[in-house]
């Protein structure tokens, strides 16, 4: 069984981000740059299939990104936590591509690789849309399901057992592979590479695509559907009260405040 | 273009809307209003009440597109998707709205796919430039706000619960209700079970007008219970940090953060959680922040509007009695 993950490569959360001078974009000096966390926990249950299911199944995890040459790090990492192989789409026509327009090139490698299993996050932590991995599976008319905390890939591969997180529960549903299904926290712990890994990881092919190679893919239009007009700093919290003292005291005043002055209750 | 807003309708699975369909139509018929076109409610549900109509054509959507379906339930974007993109082919509606919910935010990003639109997830708020809508979203963990506006097909859109003004209820109004039917769509995906979460009798988080949340410094499980208790009394859910959540305290489904749920309530109250970054992430367009921690120095108090320095032991269960003596 074939698994593609498809990752991308994000400012680490703790980063400090700014508005670049092109207000559309960030300014990217010194940003550490990371694999989104809800795609390591799409590779890592990846990883995990392919290790229940043993060595006899010849399964491949295959990670994909699509971003500049930098995001050949994450493909990297992606290799170094057990990806056998990696697809990097590389191509300055993708410079910024909106959600739908990686959505269809992402799609374009899928139909190309034909695997049995897309595994994505539940939404990057860069432009947090949460869209791209049931856009890929709208694009190829597979069945999606998102926010996946937990799945079992039948013994024949024919389907998969997923439980999807949703507000008050868990909804359970068995589909059809091919699908794609999207990782929320809470599925697994991801693994850190380990040396023998990340020497493994040099060896290991990482095959660039540009866009031309996606045409047999049926790449859609690559027109935005979407565009940014401008990123800006969060407005200024006005400064805060801070009480000390007595806890009664504290407790009194802050109930009274909420009620009297802010009426928050 | 004229055009009408659709508001998708979220529901509580008994057939009635939810709050935040009350927020969706509010803002709609705001942006309407200024740049024209009618509001119009679009529900998919299995079960539909009379009431539950009449309460959409209270908030004002003008017109109802009802598919009422069992085939819809649970919400399974193969049967969803197709049902409304070949209403909005006809139909061709200016914008189409949802809620950031867990099966709205995938419905909208596969119809978007669909109608080759753009999509907006995760809106704070709206506005109009040079006659066109534009959208305003947190990017980066809600560090940065990033402003969009769409380039092709309708406005697709889902909408932050507790950020937009609600639409007035206003009596008398006839729901005027288009009916639709599925059409024969054999749906790959087979709905097994629902696991229902154990009934805490408290709010969901998302939903919540006030949350109270936890982090490291509840130093063990079993004292959420202190925070229960000041739910309980505020009808607010309770939360948690990752550090709760990581160290088995509570469930994944209660973190509050990046890697958790996004919140907004009307009012926060953080109890011995510091602040870190991812979690700011979470909760930071709250309208009012509370902090109670020992350190004065964390900075969640460089967020909060009001800051209480002291041992949560102590200042919770007070803050539990003074409120208990106010809904007396
Ligand atoms: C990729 C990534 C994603 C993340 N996502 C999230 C996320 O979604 N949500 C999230 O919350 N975190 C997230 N984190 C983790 C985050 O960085 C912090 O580690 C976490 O929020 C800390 O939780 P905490 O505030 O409960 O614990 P701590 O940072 O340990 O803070 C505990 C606080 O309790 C106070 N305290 C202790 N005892 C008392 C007492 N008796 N009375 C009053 N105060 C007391 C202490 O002064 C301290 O400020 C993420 C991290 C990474 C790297
Ligand atoms: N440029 C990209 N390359 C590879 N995967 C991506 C890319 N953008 C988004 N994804 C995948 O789609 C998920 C959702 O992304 P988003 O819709 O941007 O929030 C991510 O968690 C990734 O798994």
């Amino acid at each position: 069984m074939k698994m593609l993950v498809l990752v991308k490569q994000v400012p680490d959360t703790a980063t400090q981000v700014k508005v670049g001078s092109d207000p559309r974009t960030i300014d990217q000096t010194g940003i550490t740059w990371i694999v989104s966390p809800y795609d390591e926990f799409a590779l890592e249950e990846a990883l995990r299939i392919k290790e229940k299911r043993g060595q006899g199944a010849a399964d491949e995890v295959v990670a994909v990104t699509l971003g500049p040459e930098r995001a050949k790090e994450a493909l990297r990492s992606c290799l170094a936590m057990g990806a056998d192989r990696a697809i990097h789409v590389n191509d300055p026509a993708f410079e910024g591509a909106d959600t739908l327009t990686a959505a269809r090139a992402l799609a374009a490698v899928v139909k190309l690789e034909a695997p049995q299993l897309v595994l994505s996050g539940r939404q990057a932590i860069d432009d947090d849309m949460g869209a791209t991995g049931a856009q890929v599976a709208e694009i190829l008319g597979w069945p999606c399901m998102s926010w996946i905390m937990e799945e079992a890939v039948s013994e024949d591969a024919s389907q998969v057992r997923v439980g999807r997180q949703v507000e008050g529960g868990l909804e359970v549903f068995d589909v059809p592979l091919p699908c794609v299904v999207t990782a929320q926290k809470g599925m697994n712990e991801p693994r850190y590479p380990t040396l023998k890994g990340i020497m493994g990881a040099k060896k290991k092919e990482v095959k660039e695509l540009k866009a031309a190679d996606l045409q047999a893919g049926g790449l859609g239009p690559m027109a935005p559907a979407l565009e940014v007009v401008a990123l800006e700093a969060l407005p200024p919290r006005p400064p805060g009260r801070i009480l000390t003292g007595d806890p009664k005291d504290m407790a009194r005043e802050l109930v009274r405040t909420l009620r009297e002055d802010v009426k928050a209750i | 273009m004229a055009g009408a807003f659709w508001c998708v309708v979220e529901d509580d699975r008994q057939g009635q809307p939810k709050k935040v369909t009350a927020e969706l139509i509010g803002e709609a018929r705001r942006q309407a209003g200024e740049i024209g076109g009618t509001v119009e409610a679009v529900w998919l549900t299995d079960r539909a009440a009379p009431e539950g109509l009449a309460q959409l054509a209270g908030w004002g959507a003008s017109r109802i597109w009802l598919w009422e379906d069992a085939a819809l339930t649970p919400y399974r974007g193969e049967t969803w998707v197709p049902a409304l993109a070949d209403l909005a082919g006809r139909e061709s509606p200016r914008a189409i709205w949802g809620a950031v919910t867990s099966r709205h935010r995938e419905l909208m990003a596969r119809l978007a796919a669909r109608l080759g639109a753009g999509l907006a997830a995760d809106c704070v708020a709206f506005s109009l430039a040079d006659g066109r809508l534009v959208a305003t979203r947190p990017v980066y963990a809600g560090k940065l706000l990033s402003r969009v506006r769409w380039k092709s097909g309708p406005s697709l859109a889902t909408l932050r619960p507790n950020v937009f003004k609600a639409a007035e209820a206003e009596p008398g109004r006839t729901p005027v209700v288009e009916r639709q039917s599925l059409g024969t769509i054999a749906p790959a995906a087979r709905f097994v079970e629902r696991r229902e979460e154990a009934q805490t009798g408290l709010p969901e988080l998302t939903e919540a007008e006030i949350v109270v949340s936890g982090g490291r410094g509840l130093k063990g499980p079993e004292n959420f219970v202190l925070l229960e208790e000041l739910a309980g009394v505020l009808g607010a859910a309770v939360g948690a940090s990752r550090a709760a959540v990581d160290a088995g305290w509570k469930p994944h489904r209660f973190q509050v953060g990046q890697t958790g749920r996004t919140i907004s309530p009307k009012l926060y109250i953080g109890c011995g959680i510091s602040g870190a970054i991812q979690h700011l992430a979470g909760m930071r367009t709250s309208k009012v922040i509370c902090a109670v921690n020992k350190d004065a120095d964390a900075p969640i108090f460089k967020i909060a509007d009001f800051g209480l320095v002291g041992d949560l032991f102590e200042v919770v269960p007070l803050l539990t009695e003074e409120f208990r003596k106010l809904k007396r």
